[in-house]
């Protein structure tokens, strides 16, 4: 914390005349050198060890010269320290040499004063409040440049208690003569409302006339004041709206008004000032039906004869294209203006390409056909060397896909999806999983779509995607065979792809009887085929866990659809001594299945799939018929919970059946809520009660592998 | 509004720093750094205009640039700046300087970086533009310099 006293004796020495010290002597400093050669020693510098050594010395050189009071060099010192403060360097100990820069008399102190004050100070430090006094006294000097001076500053850095000092000053010279002033103090009051809007009502008297303005400068700076002013109070908009006939005009002369030397730029007149009355009359119009009216000639106008050769030209056309499209213009004119940006496409600099891009995306959701009408040209973009292009084609090409075009689209963005860089791959195969899935006009389209992806993109589809993706192929029934199959020759291609790699897992362990019972069109294979490749998933380095463990549970799940079990089950013991603790835990989960019903021969093997299995039933009895080989299974529906204990209750809600079929034509599935506010560790043990072949059998199964997401 | 406008060579050294909002020391030099392994990554035939950039704080600003030799020039704008018009100002910029300067090079922005803070002044004012007429610019800057000058020859 910072407390300087300012005792009228130092101001005095300051302020009056005869400041300069003339001080020579033997025990004086060398006077400090000009900033020029600074510079010049610096850059000589070879290393940032040999340049940190001499900012280092010539600081210390600097803190001794500032001790000393000076005043003839205190400028040049305080713009040495500017420089090196630009290259990294700490300069703090320059901010009050700043100030007292900015008390001095001298035009060329307050210069360098205030700019030091502008990059050194801000309203965190205590010091800058040192300030107002000078600013106060500076906006109301004889010298306009000092004035101007005063009002940058402030503009620029000045604090809300600042502002409230000094917005009076600041209200006077908005309504001066001198257009130098009137548009920095234009400026300065946008800042004042900014850090104390309630001060804005104090400025609206002189905004009366600041746009009968000639001077440019002030009509622009006075454009962006009623701008700040508008998007601030709804009340200022609604009473800046009468001003729209005002703003049409100017913008018709500077349109009309021919050649202008003074404000031409590249041959349109004042550009700048023609894009912010645009930007203003947009704020203006924007739902308002009357405003809106008044502007529709003058934007059709400035559409349809502005010069495009050069970029102020696009600029404006531009401006007005999105000025169009926020107010409530007639469709003719959002034509028009939809119809000036489908010409930007086409136009061959990047910058115009890009903007048209951005502002297409953003009408898209309003004006959907409108752009539809440009759709080839958007998907020409996505072949353009600009990533930042590129993107917005992307984009805007997901937002255009449809149930009409489709089979079309899908074939640009999966080209695109081919040949784009890896930082685009996963928001395109996401998009086109989602448009696939509104508008597939067949399942089997649907499935090639999805299999395109996950053989093309495959390690960028995002984790969510694989069991959207199962969801899908299991609810398309007739599909899966075609699924398997398709799947099955991806991976005999290439394993790498995890994604691919965990949908093609699972589908060959739910349709494996599928890949090998010849439904499919091509040479089926055979049972032990199937098994090499699913037993290289589970060796594979490419392979991650959670692939393995997909892997493991698809063979598993074979070793109720293929007759080769006992190769499964010689695979499966050998992953209960797995260092991977996930595989290990359901290697020795399925071992001890296969125990258990190691003394029934294949027929009566009773199937139960234990893929998550949480059923909590009691069998009350069951018959087996060894003709028809059905097992059938009596259950009943417990409402009670399985163990009353503290810290889980539990909601059993129906089976979805009461027979669970043999041949594994289905499962049964009992859902059960669990209420587990202390976040315990779930764990469930199944108790299977039965009678077989008249005696009563009792089984036991535990589950301990709950993902931890479930209960944490 | 404008952010901030960097000026640095290829090389990343800084020319012109200005910030037009708070920005702690170590924190304008890291966005210095990050602005130009962005900037310098660019190719010269793709557009002038990136996004990206975590720094300078929020979705809503993007980087727009233009490349002149030695020099980029980067204006951090938000959404309320024209895309296309700030390209045109950088425009302005640069041209006023070669008028002041008489063939800007890199050089006179190296050994004049006060008097390049002095012209940028009548162009930006506290992140917003305040005047784009080029030769009135260079008039209201020439006058100031003569205000010097004549303080520093009385003085001697």
């Amino acid at each position: 914390m910072l407390i300087v006293c300012w005792s009228p004796v130092m101001v005095e020495v300051w302020n009056g005349p005869g400041d300069k010290k003339t001080v020579e002597g033997p025990s004086r400093m060398p006077a400090p050198i000009r900033l020029r050669e600074l510079i010049r020693t610096i850059r000589t510098a070879r290393t940032q060890a040999e340049e940190r050594e001499m900012i280092q010395k010539e600081c210390a050189a600097i803190r001794s010269s500032f001790r000393e009071e000076d005043n003839t060099y205190r400028c040049r010192n305080v713009a040495k320290l500017l420089y090196m403060h630009m290259l990294g360097y700490p300069a703090h100990f320059g901010q009050l040499e700043c100030l007292k820069l900015i008390a001095s008399q001298k035009f060329t102190d307050k210069r360098i004063g205030y700019l030091g004050a502008m990059l050194l100070l801000d309203e965190r430090q205590d010091v800058h409040l040192l300030m107002t006094n000078c600013i106060k006294n500076d906006l109301n000097h004889s010298t306009q440049y000092v004035q101007g001076l005063a009002l940058c500053t402030l503009g620029c850095m000045g604090s809300s208690e600042m502002c409230r000092d000094l917005a009076g000053e600041v209200e006077k010279l908005l309504k001066t003569s001198n257009s130098y002033l009137r548009k920095k103090a234009a400026l300065c009051a946008v800042h004042v409302i900014r850090k104390v809007p309630e001060l804005m009502e104090m400025f609206l008297p002189a905004t009366k006339n600041l746009l009968s303005e000639k001077n440019h400068g002030v009509l622009h700076t006075s454009v962006v004041l009623l701008t700040e002013m508008c998007e601030r109070s709804p009340d200022m908009l609604a009473h800046f709206r009468k001003l729209v006939p005002q703003l049409v005009r100017i913008l018709k002369n500077l349109i009309m008004s021919g050649y202008s030397p003074e404000h031409d730029v590249s041959g349109i007149s004042d550009p700048f000032l023609q894009v912010r009355i645009l930007r203003l009359l947009r704020i203006l119009g924007k739902g308002d039906d009357d405003s809106s009216e008044a502007m529709n000639d003058i934007l059709a106008q400035v559409a349809t004869n502005t010069e495009t050769s050069k970029n102020v030209g696009n600029a404006i056309l531009y401006e007005t294209v999105l000025t169009i499209m926020d107010i409530k213009s007639e469709s003719g004119l959002r034509v028009l203006a939809i119809n000036i940006l489908g010409r930007f496409l086409l136009n061959n600099d990047k910058n115009i390409r890009y903007v048209a891009l951005t502002s297409l995306l953003k009408t898209v959701q309003t004006d959907h056909n409108a752009v539809q009408r440009h759709r080839s040209t958007i998907v020409d973009c996505l072949k353009d060397l600009d990533v930042s292009i590129k993107r917005r084609a992307m984009e805007l090409s997901f937002a255009l896909v449809n149930g009409n075009n489709i089979r079309g689209m899908m074939k640009e963005l999966l080209y695109f999806l081919d040949s784009c860089d890896p930082e685009f791959k996963a928001d395109c195969a996401s998009g086109v999983f989602l448009a696939a899935e509104k508008y597939a006009p067949s399942k089997r389209w649907h499935i090639d779509t999805i299999m395109r992806v996950l053989t093309t993109a495959g390690s960028y589809v995002r984790d969510d995607s694989v069991p959207n993706l199962i969801q899908l192929i299991t609810n398309s029934v007739e599909m899966h065979a075609y699924t398997v199959q398709r799947l099955y020759k991806a991976l005999l291609d290439d394993i790498s792809q995890q994604p691919l790699v965990q949908v093609a897992s699972w589908c060959i362990g739910e349709y494996g009887d599928l890949l090998v019972s010849g439904q499919c069109e091509e040479e089926e294979p055979i049972q032990d085929e199937v098994l090499d490749v699913l037993e290289g998933l589970l060796v594979s380095n490419l392979s991650t866990p959670v692939t393995r463990g997909y892997a493991l549970t698809a063979i598993m799940k074979l070793s109720t659809r293929f007759t080769s079990v006992n190769r499964i089950k010689k695979v499966v013991s050998i992953y209960g001594s797995s260092i991977d603790v996930e595989l290990q835990q359901r290697a020795v989960e399925y071992n001890a299945l296969f125990k258990k019903y190691d003394h029934m021969s294949g027929d009566e093997w009773l199937r139960v799939t234990i893929d998550q299995l949480l059923s909590s039933v009691r069998i009350l009895s069951c018959s087996y018929d060894p003709n028809s080989s059905v097992v059938s299974l009596n259950f009943h529906l417990t409402r009670r919970p399985l163990s009353v204990c503290q810290t889980f209750q539990l909601q059993l809600l129906s089976p979805s059946s009461n027979v669970v079929p043999t041949l594994n034509q289905g499962t049964v599935t009992q859902v059960i809520r669990v209420l587990n506010p202390q976040k315990q560790q779930l764990r469930m043990r199944i108790k299977l009660t039965y009678t077989h072949k008249g005696s009563a059998v009792q089984d036991l199964a535990e589950v301990n592998n709950f993902p931890p997401q479930s209960w944490q | 509004m404008i952010k901030a406008i960097l000026i640095f060579n290829n090389h990343g050294k800084p020319r012109l720093i200005r910030f037009y909002q708070y920005f702690a020391e170590d924190m304008q030099q890291q966005i210095i750094r990050e602005t130009f392994h962005l900037v310098s990554k660019r190719d010269d035939n793709v557009c002038n205009f990136l996004e990206g950039g975590s720094l300078i704080g929020g979705s809503d600003y993007k980087l727009i640039y233009r490349h002149y030799a030695t020099l980029y020039f980067v204006f951090c704008v938000d959404s309320s700046e024209s895309e296309l018009g700030i390209l045109d100002l950088i425009q302005v910029f640069v041209e006023t300087l070669d008028k002041c300067f008489e063939n800007v090079c890199e050089l006179d922005l190296i050994f004049h970086m006060d008097k390049v803070h002095y012209i940028l002044q009548e162009v930006v004012m506290g992140g917003m533009v305040l005047e784009t007429n080029m030769n009135e610019i260079v008039a209201q800057v020439e006058v100031q310099n003569r205000m010097e000058k004549s303080e520093l020859c009385n003085q001697n």
